[in-house]
């Protein structure tokens, strides 16, 4: 029964880039970042698909709109729920193998740890240009073992790191980057979210988790800073009331320029050759010091 | 000081029936201190089964333990919250500013998101040690009658990242729990990290011969958070939690420019009213959304005392007065409130 990887996993064969969705904080807009990179990607007729691999609190089927959904298994293996019939964009997430949308999963890490290891290994993903995974919050079983299933895979793009501006939330989110430091992931850049609110009624921009501070993250730590994304009301009644159907009004959203510049700084080929080699001086350098 | 540099878990160890394992345990594992370790079908084939199997078996010995530290605490409240940055950490540090505003009343904070610790941070003690004494770990305190207790405060750096699995997570919540010199304590307010798994089960573990008042479930108004805290609030049935109430945070923005109210997360279910009386617990009320709370907090400083005048300070003290109605400890400055 137990056993490590030693392999990377044949499911994901097809599967040219993945790229991880991180931060320390929670409720920082991680799942609703991951949401918008996938629209953003799909529109541009990649062909993408979404692991979710927060179990205790699993958002990607809300935010997507699929709630009822289920997963189906054949022969191959789980298939990912598709969000529309071009089947460009797939999704996998613990929430749609739950009974009941209030059902509450109460595992312990290695439970957890199963759990992921079926999604890499046992999910029918097919061919995907993009593999994004969402995570939870913190660097603990989740992050360990997503670390350790994707260890022998070549296919890793990077990490897509999520802030908010508030000291409080910079504060955990350097404990990630230290843990993508010692793990040896790529990072592809910093988003910073919820910078800045336009008031309805007045227009007037007010920087409700104060600005500025993913930005100089990103110059602290050498990544690159992929842009700021304010709160836009708009967006969640979009995501609160959107029945399916989110790829075909997307498109049109304020959010959808904000996220297409974020889509060509992160996955242009010089940035994703930069970030791989500061990873692997990262690694190189943590294994010299180790010994 | 204790620190994790030689890691805290080993030390657990001692007088404790746990080892330290070879590898993570098993999917279907049936703890490493149960009478089946090491005996179980799930057992065959893992690397740990040799340690598990002859470890010492019976009841967890460090749990009197526990019990005989928490005899001094009167009050037990756990915040909890199944979606992460809803603000659980901000109102923990107001219950603990706003419990120490009485000064008759000893309030400990306990900060058990050991990953992602923001109390220290919150209560402008980032930066302190914690000493060591004959009678345990002393708490940092804040003020007089406030002391609080982190995983940030043992950490050689602050940008280190804390890699654990969950066991080695649990073992130093017991810590926290067994071998912090608390002292007599009115209120322990526990802090907890978002989710529903081994910090959530270890401190309902811990405390359950002690005794919980009940939980303080924080929500934002948006369903995307609401379907994370029904989760929670499934949990809290699960395992027997009594829910002293639902706060709503981050519920309005009044624009401090036009004075124009608008929803940032909009309630489009009805927000944590409709989810409360959903689930027949009591409403303690919504918390609107003030920049300030946020700057408050970067800076340490309590919000309640520095803007008196917010409306959100209003709302606060608010739910401060029930949550000490619903535990037994009710403010005595307040008594044509009440309804006894």
């Amino acid at each position: 029964m137990y056993s490590t990887a030693t392999q990377s996993s044949p499911s994901l064969a097809g599967v040219k880039n993945i790229v991880l969705v991180l931060s320390g904080k929670g409720g920082v807009g991680k799942s609703s970042v991951t949401t918008q990179l996938a629209l953003t990607l799909a529109a541009q007729g990649k062909k993408v698909g979404v692991l979710d691999i927060d179990l205790t609190g699993p958002s990607i089927p809300r935010f997507f709109g699929m709630e009822d959904k289920q997963v189906y298994q054949s022969s191959a293996g789980w298939v990912p729920v598709y969000t529309d019939a071009s089947r460009n964009l797939c999704l996998m997430s613990l929430g749609f193998l739950l009974s009941s949308r209030g059902d509450s999963v109460v595992w312990r890490g290695p439970r957890k740890t199963a759990m992921i290891r079926q999604f890499i290994r046992d999910v029918v993903w097919g061919e995907l240009d993009y593999l994004l995974i969402d995570t939870p919050p913190g660097t603990s079983d989740e992050h360990i073992s997503i670390a350790e299933e994707l260890r022998f895979c070549d296919q890793i793009l990077g990490a897509v790191i999520v802030t908010t501006p508030q000291g409080v939330a910079l504060a955990d989110v350097r404990k990630e980057l230290s843990f993508c430091k010692k793990i040896g992931f790529p990072i592809l850049g910093i988003i910073e979210n919820m910078s800045g609110y336009v008031c309805p009624h007045c227009s007037e921009c007010q920087n409700i988790f104060s600005k500025g501070g993913g930005e100089n993250l990103a110059k602290q730590y050498e990544c690159k800073f992929l842009g700021t994304v304010p709160i836009d009301p708009k967006f969640v009644l979009m995501v609160e009331n959107a029945k399916g159907g989110l790829q075909e009004i997307y498109g049109e959203t304020d959010m959808a320029k904000i996220f297409a510049g974020i889509c060509d700084k992160a996955f242009s080929e010089e940035n994703e050759e930069e970030a791989k080699e500061t990873a692997e001086e990262e690694k190189s350098r943590a294994a010299t010091n180790g010994q | 000081m204790p620190s994790l540099v030689d890691p805290v878990a080993n030390k657990t160890d001692e007088g404790n029936n746990r080892t330290d394992l070879k590898a993570p345990e098993p999917e279907h594992c049936p703890g490493t201190e149960s009478e089946e370790a090491g005996k179980a079908d799930a057992c065959q084939g893992c690397p740990n089964q040799d340690i598990c199997a002859s470890a010492p078996k019976g009841p967890d010995p460090d749990l009197p333990l526990i019990k005989d530290r928490m005899k001094g605490v009167k009050h037990k409240i756990l915040v909890l919250s199944g979606k992460g940055g809803v603000g659980k950490s901000t109102f923990s540090s107001l219950l603990g500013w706003g419990f120490a505003s009485d000064l008759d009343r000893e309030v400990g904070l306990m900060d058990i998101d050991i990953c992602g610790p923001s109390l220290p941070k919150m209560m402008g003690s980032e930066g302190e040690q914690i000493h060591t004494s004959l009678s345990g770990w002393s708490p940092i305190y804040v003020s007089d009658n406030l002391g609080m207790m982190s995983v940030g405060f043992m950490l050689p750096n602050q940008d280190d990242a804390i890699i654990w699995r969950g066991a080695k997570k649990n073992g130093l919540i017991k810590q926290f729990l067994k071998d912090v010199d608390w002292g007599n304590l009115d209120y322990l307010v526990v802090d907890t990290p978002p989710g529903t798994s081994d910090e959530h089960l270890s401190v309902t573990q811990y405390l359950k011969e002690s005794g919980v008042d009940g939980a303080v479930v924080i929500t934002t108004p948006q369903e995307v958070a609401l379907l994370d805290v029904r989760k929670e609030l499934d949990f809290c049935r699960k395992s027997g939690i009594k829910i002293i109430g639902l706060v709503e945070n981050m519920s309005g923005f009044v624009c401090p420019n036009c004075k124009g109210e608008s929803f940032i997360f909009a309630p489009t279910t009805g927000g944590g009213k409709a989810l409360a009386e959903e689930f027949n617990i009591p409403f303690l009320g919504s918390v609107p959304l003030d920049p300030r709370i946020g700057k408050s907090c970067d800076h340490g400083e309590s919000f309640v005392e520095e803007y008196p005048d917010s409306p959100a300070t209003t709302a606060i003290l608010d739910v401060i007065r029930q949550i000490r109605e619903a535990v037994g400890d009710p403010q005595e400055d307040e008594d044509d409130d009440m309804d006894e």
